[in-house]
């Protein structure tokens, strides 16, 4: 596969190095009452689509960069490419 | 033995000529020749027997797609099984044996299988060998794989080399007939970078094995001229010997070049093979078609090919598989290779049409049938023919051309899951929808059969693909050349055959098809497994069509009803060599060598792989015969006095800006905030799940600087982690981070006379007494004048220790000072088991201890994750499976009897409870013979350990036999109360 890296552009996917769904940009507050029951569902619940996945790949062997990459799981079709961490302040993520 | 099947005419060196063997006989071929056309030259029919039932084969193709004559190439190191002899350009020298056979080829003990065929028919195995099924491991399994099996290994190492290359292409061409050809021509002169790949070594595909004429030439001069044309273009790169295996994602193709194999042995510094990664914006799929066989009684015997294979083997080698043929075919393509094999002087014994009213000829007879026998045990001596008329005839003949039509050679079409679709009028599958991103199929690969057809499909579809990449495309003049149209009428087998053969290398008739129908194995997909038609190292190419269409009719289906199954890469066998390329043997992977690797090896240091890493294990010194010595030696001498560890294999990264410790604060379930400028801290660092994931100390060198240190093993793991809690976590934090592992030396110092000894290389303004620098200070000092440092004072081994690194090219002048310093204090090296035995004496958690199913709790380190903040893992960490009461808790072991090892990864178990996993009360994570209690000992994980300590358990490990009773105490071993790193 290639993945267009938006930074240095068409980069191929053995740089990478993948990590799971993109869902796991939502890490829920720890201090919350509710957290040991939303922390379960963070770590074990997850979607598991046959079609559009946004999913976390780290460019381990280039720059470092976490990346939110859009992928169809069963064409491998790649619709997007993002940084992630572009993506998590979109998100509302902050420190 | 003389040529005696060799014509005249083809495109072979009759200048050059080469000796090879086969079975140990001598013969000649001659330059241009494959060893299959040469054996066929020299009147060999017989190549090999068949892998179920040993049958006698011959050569049924002329290419790849060859599922029978299959030998052993080469002899020693370079023998190579299961080599297509259709395939293997002939080089002077050349040995070949047949396979699957004992003792000999012509005589084959196993060929008793052939008069037990009723028994073996498909599914014969596992209805067969189900019962006892203790038997299958001891007595079936062996016994089956000395029967079946094709070639053996060598067992040698393989002397070859392998390389791997990447490529980048506007347009990948795959395949070189008269459609690629025409294609290359006209991408290259549009401008496009273009790749021309073909499996051949002669480029032009069909053009070589046919007589008819492109405009004025030649069909195989027109080839070459447009090959020295292509090659005259900088943007084109022709490939012959390179044959494109699959089609992988995003327009990726991986390619082997067979670089050497027409060499009895590469030329110096070449590789044998390269496997190339070709990344194109566009590829063309003009892979020709392949002819398929009729199934028929005995349609198995040598002399018994494809009417094309025949045609090639006659016009592009001059090479006939007897002087007497007869042609049995559907379509008009048969009468074909009897017109070219008459011109060449063979004498046509018939031609069988299975369609009425075929024209007469003058030369030959051409009769309206079917063969529904044949005999001549070792070769094809006679046919037998049911004429339309219900007579039967016997027609005498060395060789039988056989022609059931063309299908269109989809099989890369398949490899991203599209399924290839029926086409009525050709009565063959074509390239389906979803083909691989970027992919286009033209000429005979797409149902464009005539030359005219493939040239200018080849052309318009480059044209096209110029255009989609912004080129204007310049369509190039073509030759004239045949338009005939496809007339066929489909046949696949001749009915009420006994022994008819579908797929030759996996001995599969249409017998077994039927049977496996009547078992209710009714999916494409379920009869390809039952009968196993299609699945040897041909993929089936000759043989899937037949066995579906026959499967179609026992049903009473259509064939696009029935489906079809999909092709896999690699298109053929591919050597495991070439996969490999490089990697192996100690290249297998990159080794990392530390700072103080030059000299350890001076000292005679015995080395350890740690991860890529190597390390000194120890330094044996002379008159020391066990590494036990050297080790005891090692941690004898660095407690007594100061010895010296190389530890920059540890992780590294450098933490900086101003939320750097608030950054630490989510990474460590222990605090971080309040550490103050030049002190260090322990960490543990858990995963989200709250399982331990490593360890290792923060200093912190300024407010906004911390050092962070991991496990030698999980440097890049954690450094990963760290990257996914900075940009996808708190991305708006002021923090940066970065591997130094590579750029620091860094060495351990410890033992009593540990400060004494770095006094003498620490710079005179930097204060290291225990007041100015005590335990777990940090700080960057200068060190033998001036050179730039970093000092630490942690200790793993328990004693006065620091650890020191300087930048890594002053790593070895730094070791050297530091021993040559340390003389008058008796300093000694030690290696990573030294290491290992001092921490394992001081109770620390190391790899071992932290092995991905421990907890902090488990650690004895529960209280240190700290529920005021909200730190990775803190909140799974409460789950209630790992808060149990009687949890595992790390603690020390001592054997009762002293005399006693104490093996790790034995497990613990209460004196008189029964022995079963149910009672199991922990293991032993980490042992060694301590040489300052003079016995062995050991920490590891045991229910509610810290609350049994005194307590006398057993140690068992059912393995090695091994049951002996050990008393649990505390895990620190040596100085518990820590006054030795305080001192």
């Amino acid at each position: 596969m290639i993945i267009n890296h938006p930074l240095l552009g068409p980069r191929d996917a053995a740089e990478f190095v993948y990590k799971g769904d993109a869902a796991l940009i939502h890490r829920p507050d720890g201090m919350a009452p509710d957290a040991l029951e939303s922390f379960i569902e963070y770590g074990y619940l997850r979607d598991n689509p046959a079609g559009e996945h946004r999913e976390l790949w780290f460019h381990e062997q280039g720059d470092r960069s976490w990346l939110v990459v859009s992928r169809n799981t069963l064409t491998h079709e790649i619709t997007s490419v993002e940084l992630a961490r572009d993506v998590a302040r979109r998100e509302g993520r902050s420190k | 033995m003389t040529q005696k099947n060799r014509l005249q005419g083809g495109l072979i060196d009759r200048g050059q000529s080469y000796t090879f063997r086969f079975d140990g006989k001598k013969m000649t071929g001659h330059a241009g020749d494959t060893l299959a056309s040469a054996l066929l030259a020299n009147g060999v029919r017989l190549m090999g027997r068949s892998f179920k039932y040993h049958r006698p084969r011959g050569p049924l193709t002329a290419g790849s797609e060859e599922p029978n004559a299959i030998v052993e190439l080469r002899e020693g190191a370079r023998q190579e099984p299961n080599t297509r002899a259709t395939t293997a350009e002939l080089f002077d020298g050349l040995v070949a044996k047949s396979q699957n056979r004992w003792p000999s080829l012509a005589f084959d003990a196993l060929s008793v299988n052939d008069r037990l065929s009723s028994f073996f028919a498909a599914g014969f195995y596992y209805k067969t060998f189900m019962w006892p099924a203790a038997f299958w491991e001891k007595l079936y399994e062996p016994m089956i794989r000395r029967a079946a099996g094709l070639g053996s290994l060598s067992l040698q190492n393989d002397p070859d080399s392998y390389d791997k290359g990447f490529l980048h292409c506007d347009l990948l061409i795959t395949g070189a007939g008269p459609s690629g050809l025409a294609a290359a021509l006209t991408a290259g002169e549009s401008g496009l970078q273009v790749i021309l790949a073909d499996e051949d070594f002669v480029i032009g595909g069909r053009l070589n094995a046919e007589t008819f004429s492109l405009g004025d030439s030649l069909g195989s001069d027109w080839a070459a001229q447009t090959v020295a044309r292509l090659r005259s273009m900088p943007n084109v790169r022709v490939m012959p010997r390179t044959t494109v295996l699959g089609a992988f994602d995003h327009g990726i193709y991986g390619a082997v070049e067979r670089v050497s194999d027409h060499l009895a042995v590469p030329e110096a510094d070449k590789p044998r093979q390269i496997l190339w990664r070709i990344y194109s914006k566009r590829s063309l799929l003009t892979a020709g078609a392949l002819e398929r066989p009729i199934a028929f009684e005995n349609n198995d015997r040598p002399g018994i090919m494809l009417a094309s294979a025949m045609r090639a083997y006659a016009n592009r080698w001059a090479a006939t598989p007897a002087q007497r043929v007869a042609i049995f075919t559907n379509n008009d393509d048969g009468h074909r290779t009897a017109a070219d094999l008459h011109a060449k002087g063979v004498k046509i014994a018939a031609v069988i049409d299975t369609r009425p009213g075929q024209p007469i000829s003058i030369d030959y007879e051409i009769l309206h049938g079917e063969i529904i026998d044949t005999a001549g045990r070792l070769g094809l001596r006679r046919i037998t023919v049911r004429l339309a008329s219900g007579e039967t005839r016997e027609i005498e003949c060395g060789a039988l051309g056989v022609s059931g039509g063309w299908n269109p050679n989809v099989s890369l079409t398949c490899h991203q899951r599209s399924r290839p679709a029926w086409d009525e009028n050709i009565a063959a599958f074509i390239p389906g929808g979803d083909l691989p991103s970027g992919m286009t199929v033209a000429g005979a690969a797409r149902g464009v059969f005539s030359t005219h057809g493939a040239l200018t499909d080849g052309a318009e579809a480059a044209a096209r693909i110029a255009a989609d990449l912004g080129q204007t495309a310049t369509k190039p003049e073509l030759p004239k050349a045949e338009d005939a149209p496809i007339q066929i009428t489909p046949f696949w087998h001749v009915k009420d055959a006994k022994r008819a053969w579908v797929d030759q290398q996996n001995d599969v008739t249409a017998k077994d098809v039927k049977l496996a129908h009547q078992e209710n194995f009714v999916s494409v997909e379920h009869l390809k497994r039952y009968t196993t038609l299609g699945m040897a190292t041909d993929q089936g190419k000759t043989s899937n069509m037949a066995g579906l269409a026959i499967m179609a009719e026992i049903a009473g289906k259509s064939i696009p009803e029935v489906g079809t199954t999909m092709y896999r890469p690699p298109y053929t066998p591919a050597a495991m060599g070439v996969l490999a390329g490089r990697s192996r043997g100690k290249d297998f992977r990159p080794v990392r060598k530390t700072p103080s690797h030059v000299w350890a090896e001076e000292q005679g240091a015995v080395f350890v792989e740690v991860g890529n890493w190597l390390r000194a294990q120890w330094f044996p010194r002379k008159g020391e015969t066990t590494w036990r010595e050297s080790v005891d030696r090692e941690v004898l001498q660095t407690r007594k006095s100061v010895g010296i560890c190389d530890v920059t294999t540890l992780g590294k990264i450098d933490v900086q800006g101003t939320d750097a410790a608030a950054f630490l604060n989510r990474i460590y379930c222990n605090g971080f905030a309040k550490l103050a400028v030049g002190r260090t801290r322990y960490g543990l660092m858990l995963r989200e799940d709250g399982i331990a994931m490593d360890d290792g100390t923060a200093a912190r060198l300024a407010d906004d600087h911390f050092v962070v240190t991991t496990t030698t093993a999980n440097a890049v793991s954690v450094y990963r982690h760290m990257e996914f809690v900075r940009q996808c976590l708190f991305p708006d934090m002021d923090v940066q981070l970065i591997s130094t592992t590579e750029a620091w030396a860094q060495f351990s110092v410890a033992g009593p006379n540990a400060r004494k000894l770095l006094q003498k290389v620490v710079d005179a303004e930097f204060d290291i007494s225990n007041e100015g620098f005590p335990f777990m200070a940090c700080g960057e000092i200068t060190v033998c004048g001036g050179l730039r440092a970093r000092l630490f004072r942690i200790s793993f081994s328990g004693e006065l220790a620091y650890e020191i690194a300087v930048p890594t090219r002053y790593g070895d002048a730094l070791i050297r000072r530091l021993m040559r310093e340390g003389q008058e204090f008796d300093v000694v090296a030690y290696g990573t088991e030294a290491l290992g035995v001092m921490r394992i004496e001081k109770g620390h958690a190391a790899g071992n201890e932290l092995n991905g199913t421990t907890t902090a709790l488990n650690l004895g380190m529960g209280r240190m994750v700290s529920q005021a903040k909200d730190s990775i893992g803190t909140v799974l960490s409460r789950r209630e499976g790992l808060n149990d009461a009687d949890a595992l808790k790390l603690v020390g072991f001592k054997p009762v009897d002293p005399s006693k090892k104490v093996p790790a990864g034995a497990h613990l178990m209460t004196i008189g409870d029964p022995v079963n996993a149910a009672h199991d009360q922990g293991y032993v994570t980490s042992a060694c013979y301590s040489p300052n209690l003079g016995h062995h000992i050991a920490i590891g994980y045991l229910k509610s350990g810290d609350q049994r300590l005194g307590e006398v358990v057993r140690l068992i490990s059912p393995l090695t036999g091994f049951d002996h009773e050990v008393e649990v105490v505390s895990a620190h071993f040596v100085d518990p109360e820590g006054e030795r790193l305080r001192a």
